[in-house]
């Protein structure tokens, strides 16, 4: 029982460690994907951890350094446990879409923002999600949460998205 | 001095003039060095003509920075006739355009034009131009043209066309306007972005980027019916379309095998193979005049470079190596030498690079400037830049001596490129 307390802890202060970085800038729209894709829960039924805020798996965006495609440590749980949950629901689906940050042309961002989404899926199908589940696809610089020439809005971009259809 | 700068300021009031009821203010920095001294005198017959053909003419010469207009005041020949050559060998013009306009029955406008050489006192040209209704604009980019042409050996570019991308809050549109943004016309206006426009060799159609469909996929449209067909819409991302010189060709870049890699295909989706094998991103490709090879940008040195490569396929070889990354080359249209975007010490510079010597020449003075494409003469390249906090289209001289920056009235200006001769 303690061991399970620890890794729940550990669990959480990854999560907060994934969902702190980056800080976030005024000139984000700081609309949380987690927060509109939480549902009136049916009575009925169990509670989908998808919809706990507490869970890990609110955290739905993976960031990266610049010019970097790999999915970094800090990540990676986060991706492991949306791969988890994917393997235990199989219905469910999600788009991973890939970001990058201004600096590049926009072409060769589109490249690496669907580097960074097809290195997400492989993460997950390796965690037994199914690729019949995943879709990825990459905005490059063209859908920029923070619009601003600093680091603050770049690492906010550096980012893959995983929006789970409804 | 003193000359250039009132004649950069009247320019800039003239600008300002256009604002409000054009899309465009245009401001140009630098000038030429030599500049050729040339009187424009507004055409005779139809008045209020002559002078909105006059204007279009004015602007079109000295936005190319060669050409200096001396004032006509007091002088009005609209004949050879009524010439007297030696007023104007006064005033230091070495050429003087008269002629006529008349609107006909039908509503076409015919204009009657001349240009004099005032030191030899002969004619270096005299032709008719004419258009339909309304086409006042494009009856002064010809004018300019023959000027342009007769006086540098060049040819004019001044009617040719330019596409790009404006976004506007979450709207983007495809739009085509005249070279010096002009007579705009939406091709394409949606919520999704719109990237990478690219124009058949015949002008008759553009190849571009949508997300309309969720992903990036290429779209084929044409430019006289509207009519469009997705040509390519596999998994992940399609994107970067290039014509081959025939228009034959597509060069794209899909992610159907992996990551962005290029692939060949007919223009109607066809015949799809894929030429380059790397395991990184490879983009951007641009065929070269001769359509034999292709330039293209490429990390799979560890940085995005610009690369060259037969178009069939084969080796490919580095070609920039300069501090920094280097991203979406374009040849010029001599095939001496190409364009592209450098960013280095954070930010993006315009640059040039002679094929045989190796030597890289920075055009600009750096901010964010993307995309450049070279005007059909080789004389101009235009880019996208940012001023005033917004997008915007610019054009710097091949020489990097003259600059000119467009202001479209809203939104950010992106991903320009200049349309073929017509």
């Amino acid at each position: 029982m303690k061991k399970l307390v620890i890794s729940i802890v550990l669990l959480n202060l990854l999560a907060a460690c994934a969902s702190q970085k980056p800080k976030e800038t005024t000139a984000a729209p700081a609309t949380a994907p987690a927060a509109s894709s939480a549902p009136a829960t049916s009575a009925t039924t169990a509670v989908d951890a998808l919809n706990d805020p507490k869970s890990i798996l609110a955290g739905r965006s993976v960031f990266y350094p610049f010019d970097i495609s790999v999915v970094q440590d800090a990540d990676k749980p986060l991706v492991q446990a949306h791969a988890k949950y994917l393997s235990e629901n199989a219905a469910r689906t999600v788009k991973l879409e890939g970001n990058c940050d201004e600096r590049g042309s926009n072409e060769y961002n589109l490249g690496l923002g669907q580097r960074r989404a097809d290195g997400v899926q492989k993460m997950l199908v390796l965690g037994g999600a199914k690729t019949a589940q995943l879709n990825s696809v990459s905005y490059g610089e063209e859908k920029p949460r923070a619009s601003g020439h600093d680091e603050a809005s770049w690492s906010q971009n550096r980012r893959t998205d995983l929006n789970y259809a409804k | 001095m003193l000359k250039l700068l009132s004649g950069v300021l009247g320019l800039l009031m003239l600008a300002n003039v256009h604002q409000a009821c054009a899309a465009l203010t245009i401001e140009i920095i630098g000038a030429g060095e030599n500049q050729i001294p040339v009187s424009l005198v507004p055409f005779g017959g139809d008045e209020k003509l002559g002078l909105a053909i006059n204007e279009v003419v004015s602007d079109d010469l000295q936005r190319s920075g060669l050409f200096r207009l001396v004032d006509t005041t007091g002088k009005s020949p609209h004949e050879p006739a009524e010439v007297k050559y030696s007023d104007w060998q006064l005033r230091g013009a070495v050429a003087l355009a008269i002629g006529t306009v008349s609107t006909q029955a039908n509503g076409r406008i015919e204009a009657r034009f001349r240009l004099l050489d005032v030191v030899k006192q002969v004619e270096l040209v005299g032709q008719a131009v004419s258009a339909t209704d309304g086409q006042v604009r494009a009856v002064g980019h010809r004018i300019a043209d023959l000027i342009y042409e007769k006086l540098t050996g060049n040819q004019g570019v001044f009617s040719t066309r330019i596409a790009y991308v404006n976004r506007q809050g979450k709207m983007f549109s495809l739009i085509v306007a005249d070279s010096d943004g002009y007579n705009e016309q939406i091709v394409l206006k949606q919520s999704e972005p719109i990237m990478s426009p690219s124009w058949s060799p015949d002008g008759s159609h553009l190849a571009y980027v949508s997300f309309e469909t969720g992903h990036a996929a290429v779209f084929v449209q044409s430019l006289y019916t509207n009519q469009r067909k997705v040509v390519a819409d596999f998994r992940g991302s399609n994107s970067a379309p290039a014509w081959s010189p025939d228009g034959r060709q597509l060069a794209v870049v899909l992610t159907r095998d992996g990551s962005s890699q290029i692939y060949l295909m007919r223009p109607d989706g066809g015949d799809i193979r894929r030429i380059s094998f790397s395991g990184g991103i490879d983009t951007e490709p641009n065929f070269s005049p001769d359509g034999q090879t292709l330039l293209f940008t490429s990390d799979r040195g560890g940085s995005p470079q610009i690369y060259r490569m037969p178009v069939e396929g084969g080796a490919a070889q580095r070609l920039t190596f300069a501090a920094g990354n280097s991203f979406s080359p374009r040849h010029s249209p001599d095939g001496k030498s190409f364009v592209f975007a450098h960013l280095s010490g954070g930010k993006f510079f315009i640059s040039a690079q002679d094929f045989q010597s190796g030597q890289m020449e920075t055009l600009t003075e750096g901010g964010w400037e993307k995309k450049p494409s070279f005007a059909p003469n080789g004389k101009l390249i235009l880019f996208a830049s940012e001023a005033r906090g917004r997008g915007i289209l610019a054009t710097v001289s091949s020489d990097g001596r003259v600059k000119q920056h467009m202001f479209t009235q809203s939104g950010d200006a992106r991903e320009p490129v200049w349309g073929p001769h017509l």
